[in-house]
């Protein structure tokens, strides 16, 4: 019998660029003017300029370069669709291959963290102090700009790790933990006070924090995968516990021998991965529309269909089945698409008769997730269930502002985009507080 | 197929590429192989003066990834004794009948030693003696060498003596370090030497080890300057040709040039032949990538020649000689501008800001609209690779503006893409040499310059 090793099967898909890769590559760039690369990137990284010092040996240069525009560049550097941004913006695309420009910014990002240099400074304290609700990507990034401009931080995270969906939320094959990590780390020696296992509503009191500090940020993410709603549903594996579990503790890992997984956008391609890898007979994902209006990514898809995973199209769970406990199967449903629903896709709808069975013994979904609950605790304006912010990310609520996928009303919801609104509401918060400082000063 | 026989000075070669005198050319072992892979000829490395060599020798620059864009070294002549050395020469030029086997000489400056060392080279049966007055290192610290090239009496004084004795072809290596290579030249023909070669290693400094600080390369700690050879210095070496090329002394001698200095491909060979060398010396692609590069050379050289339907090497010498000119003798009223293909540019906007930072401010960044946009100009809060792209500006020059000074079309990544366009300028063609020879006053005042251009309709942006 073939003994699978998760540390083996899962590791991180790219390996590292070599030296002389690196420098091959980085050379290769044209160093384009106002590049489309920069323009196409959420944070808007100064990408050719990061490549150049690459180029010439500049390492320290090329990542200070990379995170002045984006803290979480590590993290970034590996899990952004770098298709759908950068890279598919490069101008070699078109008669050749784009730059690996995230390969690259591994590369330098990987550099400092490894040698353990710190290219930040805290600020010149102003004494103003923020409170940042969730250690996400969003959050980390806002505290260590703000603690860059000198302000007092503190960060309080519900969960025992810092860095979120990063640590928690992304398969090794992609990140390692160690990488989402070492930001949180980087972000705490710039000062900010990261505190963990503290959760609003539970043992953090939202008075406790209006009452002392200036200005909050909340970036809480979302909740748990939502309820399908189907008979034996309890029995349903949660995508997200099925990614933490294979970084985590991935020796307690279920694996079933017949794995389906419900949703088709990334996380979903994610649990399929692990459950092949680990070493599934076989996985199905199952989705009730087609793949022109699946979320998942096109080099998602093409991965996905590269580790052998099948797709089941125009599929609808309706019910698990099981015996004493064990599931047998997943009773499904032939959808057709319809007429246009409120999202401006066709809307899926069931075809009379045409139920059938997908034998399998484990069933994982990865349908999305719940809207953000702090936002009814504490009586926010929402948008479609999300947190409502102004152009300033700030929320209904004087002085508290949000960021990341809590705010996700419009676009899709990525690392990078949390990355930037924390940045741009760390300077909006920036603003307000010193020109509290002007004021007083006057 | 173009025959691409030479006959130089009387030595005769199957093809116009020789193996210069330096480290590819230091045993027979060395040569034996070189021949069979094809090369038409050898100037073997430099025998005379006893010497002991160093390490290290080589230094070498490296430039955006790309590996030994020159190398210089301080390596001295043969150190294998002369005896050795004479009769490996003696025993490749038996196997090799049809192949140039010349040998490169440097003795100390008597007529005693040069003497001695030419009917010593002779006796191998070699075709040629090529005189070394180029080494800029080493050697001229011992009054050879440079030390040599660098003063026309020398060279004449030295030529004469090896000219008294000489049977065979004898070729003057001249040296690139002086002001002008024409009075080396010039001394050098007035001994009666048989032909010329030139470049010659030019004096340099590689580089500094950022980390030790001590120079490329080290030799226990001390480094100095060395001789630069390698594509980088193959400009310096076509316009020390031409230069003899135009000469008249040259010229009405009518002897061949043996051309070197940075030739790595086919192209390169055309180019030196243009400009009148009719053999080639090649060292640092050699030493880049070892003997096997002749292949191409020959072949590629023979496609161009076939499709410019050249049909022998003396066909090609000299042709683009007549095109040299000073700068007093170029047309004034010649007006060439910049256009860029949109079909073909690919938006990196390296022309807009070459244009923009250094040159002539004649490229504007041009919207879907037709509207002038600043570079940098989306939101911040934009992203994807769709409005990236989408929403690109277009570099447009305009070319009212445009002095067709050709940065943009030289830094340009995409062939074809900036083209220079040649426009009517409505003036007749004139020359500075007329244009003062006619109105002498506008050489030194401005005044009457500013009148003159007013006159004809030339604005200065």
């Amino acid at each position: 019998m073939q003994i699978i090793k998760p540390e083996e099967v899962l590791s991180e898909y790219h390996p590292p660029l070599t030296d002389h890769e690196a420098v091959v590559e980085a050379n290769r760039c044209l160093y384009c003017y106002d590049a489309p690369c920069t323009h196409a990137c959420p944070t808007h990284i100064d990408i050719p300029r990061f490549i150049k010092k690459i180029a010439t040996g500049n390492l320290v240069g090329s990542a200070r370069t990379i995170l002045e525009s984006n803290l979480m560049g590590a993290t970034c550097a590996r899990v952004c669709p770098v298709e759908e941004l950068c890279e598919g913006a490069c101008v070699l695309g078109a008669e050749h291959k784009p730059i690996m420009i995230g390969r690259l910014q591994r590369y330098a990002t990987d550099y400092v963290y490894e040698h353990g240099i710190d290219v930040f400074k805290p600020g010149a304290p102003t004494g103003k102090k923020v409170a940042v609700i969730g250690a996400g990507p969003a959050g980390l990034t806002c505290a260590g700009e703000l603690a860059k401009l000198g302000h007092s931080v503190t960060v309080f995270e519900k969960r025992e790790l810092p860095n979120g969906l990063s640590t928690y939320g992304i398969i090794v094959l992609r990140e390692p933990v160690e990488v989402a990590l070492a930001e949180a780390e980087m972000v705490r020696r710039l000062g900010v006070e990261i505190k963990t296992q503290m959760e609003l509503g539970r043992n953090l009191s939202w008075e406790e924090v209006r009452n002392n500090f200036d200005a909050v940020f909340l970036s809480v993410g979302l909740g748990s995968v939502p309820q399908l709603g189907i008979p034996g549903e309890e029995l349903i594996v949660d995508g997200l516990s099925y990614i933490e579990t294979s970084k985590m503790n991935p020796q307690a890992l279920q694996v079933g021998r017949e794995v389906v997984v419900i949703g088709a956008g990334n996380t979903a391609v994610d649990c399929a991965t692990i459950a092949k890898r680990l070493g599934a007979e076989r996985v199905t994902m199952v989705y009730r529309r087609t793949d022109k209006e699946m979320t998942a990514y096109p080099h998602e898809y093409e991965f996905a269909k590269k580790e052998g995973i099948e797709f089941r199209f125009l599929t609808q769970p309706v019910e698990v089945l099981h015996e004493g406990g064990k599931i047998t199967g997943l009773k499904c449903v032939r959808m057709q698409l319809g007429a246009p629903d409120a999202s401006g896709r066709p809307a899926p709808e069931p075809v009379p008769g045409s139920e059938f069975v997908l034998p399998c013994d484990q069933v994982v979904k990865a349908i999305g997730q719940e809207k953000p609950a702090v936002a009814k605790l504490l009586g926010l304006e929402t948008e479609k269930g999300f947190i409502k912010v102004n152009h300033e990310f700030e929320t209904s609520l004087p002085g508290v502002y949000a960021g990341g996928d809590c705010i996700r009303a419009k676009g899709s919801a990525s690392t990078v985009m949390a990355v930037q609104d924390g940045k741009l509401a760390a300077f909006a918060i920036h603003r307000r507080l010193v020109a509290g400082l002007e004021a007083a000063a006057d | 197929m173009a025959d691409l026989s030479i006959n130089f000075a009387g030595i005769k070669s199957p093809n116009p590429f020789w193996l210069a005198s330096a480290p590819p050319t230091n045993s027979g072992a060395q040569i034996h192989r070189a021949f069979e892979y094809g090369w038409g000829g050898a100037v073997w490395k430099t025998i005379g003066a006893p010497v002991l060599n160093v390490s290290n020798r080589y230094g070498a620059w490296h430039y955006g990834g790309q590996k030994m864009l020159a190398i210089n070294n301080v390596e001295l002549i043969s150190d294998r004794p002369l005896e050795v050395n004479l009769r490996e020469i003696r025993d490749v030029k038996r196997h090799w009948p049809d192949r140039a086997v010349i040998v490169s000489a440097m003795v100390e400056s008597t007529p005693e030693a040069w003497r001695d060392i030419i009917l010593k080279i002779e006796d191998t049966g070699a075709d040629g003696i090529e005189l070394n007055y180029g080494c800029p290192h080493g050697m001229s610290e011992r009054g050879m060498g440079s030390a040599v090239g660098q003063v026309p009496e020398y060279c004449q004084q030295i030529t004469q003596w090896v000219m008294d004795v000489a049977k065979i072809p004898v070729i003057v290596k001249l040296t690139p370090n002086v002001a002008s290579v024409v009075p080396p030249a010039r001394a050098a023909l007035a001994a009666g030497a048989n032909a010329l070669s030139l470049i010659n290693t030019i004096n340099s400094i590689i580089g500094i080890d950022l980390d030790t600080l001590e120079i490329t390369p080290s030799i226990g700690g001390k480094g100095g300057h060395g001789g630069y050879a390698g594509p980088a210095v193959k400009p310096i070496a076509l316009n020390l040709l031409s230069s003899l090329g135009v000469d008249p002394v040259v010229k009405q001698s009518g002897v061949p040039i043996s051309g070197m200095g940075g030739i790595s491909t086919w192209r390169d060979a055309a180019e030196f032949l243009l400009l009148g060398a009719t053999s080639l010396q090649v060292c640092t692609a050699v030493m880049h990538y070892g003997y096997r590069i002749i292949e191409d050379l020959t072949d590629g050289l023979n496609a161009w020649m076939d499709a410019k339907g050249f049909k022998t090497i003396a066909d090609v010498v000299g042709k683009s000689l007549p095109r040299i000119s000073d700068f007093k003798d170029f047309d004034l009223s010649f007006r060439a501008v910049a256009r860029i293909n949109p079909d073909k540019c690919i938006q990196c906007n390296l022309c807009y800001v070459a244009c923009n930072d250094t040159a002539h401010q004649c490229i504007d960044l041009v919207d879907a609209s037709g509207n002038r946009v600043q570079p940098y100009s989306y939101d911040v809060r934009s992203n994807g690779k769709h409005e990236a792209v989408s929403t690109r500006p277009q570099p447009v020059v305009r070319e009212d503006d445009c002095v067709g000074c050709r940065l943009c079309h030289n830094v340009c990544p995409v062939d074809g893409c900036i083209e220079m366009v040649e426009l009517p300028s409505g003036r007749p063609s004139i020359t500075w040499d007329e244009l003062t020879k006619a109105r002498p006053e506008l050489a030194t005042d401005w005044e009457a310059m500013k009148r003159y251009r007013e006159e004809v309709g030339i604005e200065i942006h």
